[in-house]
């Protein structure tokens, strides 16, 4: 599984969307209609999935499916 | 020998009279009713009165837990009072407690371990009824937060109210009482949730009260996850030292500090939301005091009853955390 499958069913998961409107561009709020603790606990969830730890100061960058996608890679 | 282990034989609370709603912190605060109820859960919280102290919610908590048990102030043999928010810097306040209650024979300290504290002084005690050094410990959870919260800060003044509860501890029956404990720290967590000044650090001064240093500073994003893992972890680590499995937990008595931690640790935990006691909606986070306040609701209700496997788990400032699984003895069961 590639990591945008990854983290689209962990995203399917924690938010409760339909994995058809989960795109690399789309927006956590905006988009995918989460609020600030929905992001924390996403974050805990991809922290478990791929052996990480996401600093505050990174995880509040990380706006869109793309860019957490893109994070997991700069950082696996 | 087995070791002895305590129960709780009494319980009691006491929650202030004024009661603040969050339509009454929206003319406070840049803030509303639905952003404070789904991100906290919480909708309204108790406020003491002017001149009302921690030690006089200990009371009116201690000498209920003390009626409910059918125990005499003077039979106590040591008070704990967990609490953030003492009367003072010192005396302890379970000095102050015991003096007001009259536990001439006790002895009195308090226990600092943030949100975590009553469970630290419940197992604390616990400890000193199975080491034989106590055969009555009076266990509190106290606090007016409202005495402490920046109510110009919107992100932290919605979350905190006062309350008390108070456990009284004896020697428990075989096969009741306190199973399993385990506490925990993260020490390097500390600055995430604190109260900067007023300690040898940054005693108190004009700027310290300008820079609103006196008032509680909390990452929330960093507590969160901290508090989600260890009432994850300490849960599952005191159902492993009591042999009980998912399915052994009659019930389960969360730290009400926020509804959205505890979906997330229940959750994890694959517990029935109906095993949950949940009360934050009405009292928001009163720190040491939610635990027995959560815990005599559930008693009241009938939802706890004598033999079920109970098992209490918090965290707080510190960082700390705690769990405790208890099979509940309920004093007044029929023989």
């Amino acid at each position: 599984m590639s990591v945008f499958d990854k983290v689209k069913s962990i995203i399917v998961e924690q938010l409760g969307v339909e994995e058809a409107d989960v795109n690399m561009e789309a927006s956590f709020i905006e988009d995918l209609g989460a609020d600030s603790l929905d992001i924390v606990e996403l974050v805990m969830a991809l922290e478990e999935e791929f052996d990480l730890v996401i600093p505050d100061e990174d995880a509040e960058k990380i706006r869109t499916v793309g860019e957490a996608v893109k994070y997991i890679q700069d950082h696996q | 020998m087995p070791e002895q282990r305590a129960a709780i034989t009494g319980l009691g609370t006491y929650v202030p009279e004024k009661i603040l709603t969050n339509a009454e912190l929206e003319k406070m605060v840049d803030t509303s009713d639905e952003w404070i109820t789904t991100r906290t859960g919480i909708r309204e919280r108790r406020i003491a009165a002017p001149g009302e102290a921690t030690s006089d919610l200990a009371r009116e908590a201690a000498r209920r837990a003390l009626a409910d048990a059918g125990v005499e102030a003077r039979e106590i043999d040591l008070i704990i009072v967990a609490t953030n928010t003492p009367d003072m810097l010192f005396p302890a306040t379970a000095c102050l407690l015991q003096e007001s209650l009259g536990a001439e024979r006790a002895g009195a300290f308090d226990l600092l371990a943030g949100c975590t504290g009553f469970i630290y002084a419940l197992v604390t005690g616990g400890q000193f009824i199975a080491a034989g050094g106590a055969q009555t410990v009076l266990a509190v959870g106290a606090e007016t937060l409202s005495r402490i919260v920046n109510w110009r800060d919107r992100n932290t003044c919605v979350l905190f109210g006062d309350g008390a509860g108070a456990a009284v501890l004896r020697a428990a029956p075989a096969g009741y009482g306190l199973l399993a404990s385990r506490l925990g720290a993260h020490g390097a967590g500390g600055p995430l949730l604190c109260l900067p000044a007023g300690g040898s650090r940054r005693p108190a001064c004009r700027e310290t009260v300008e820079q609103d240093l006196h008032f509680v500073h909390m990452n929330g994003r960093e507590v969160f996850k901290f508090a989600v893992k260890t009432m994850e972890e300490g849960t599952r680590g005191v159902m492993e030292d009591a042999g009980l499995s998912v399915a052994d937990i009659d019930f389960l008595i969360p730290h009400q500090a926020n509804i959205r931690i505890i979906d997330a640790a229940v959750k994890r935990l694959g517990l029935a939301p109906e095993r949950v006691l949940v009360n934050v909606d009405r009292y928001g986070n009163t720190s040491t005091a939610s635990i027995p306040l959560a815990l005599q609701e559930a008693r009241q209700a009938g939802r706890i009853k004598d033999g079920d496997n109970v098992v209490l788990v918090g965290f707080g400032a510190g960082l700390t955390w705690a769990a405790a699984a208890v099979r509940w003895f309920d004093a007044r069961r029929p023989e």
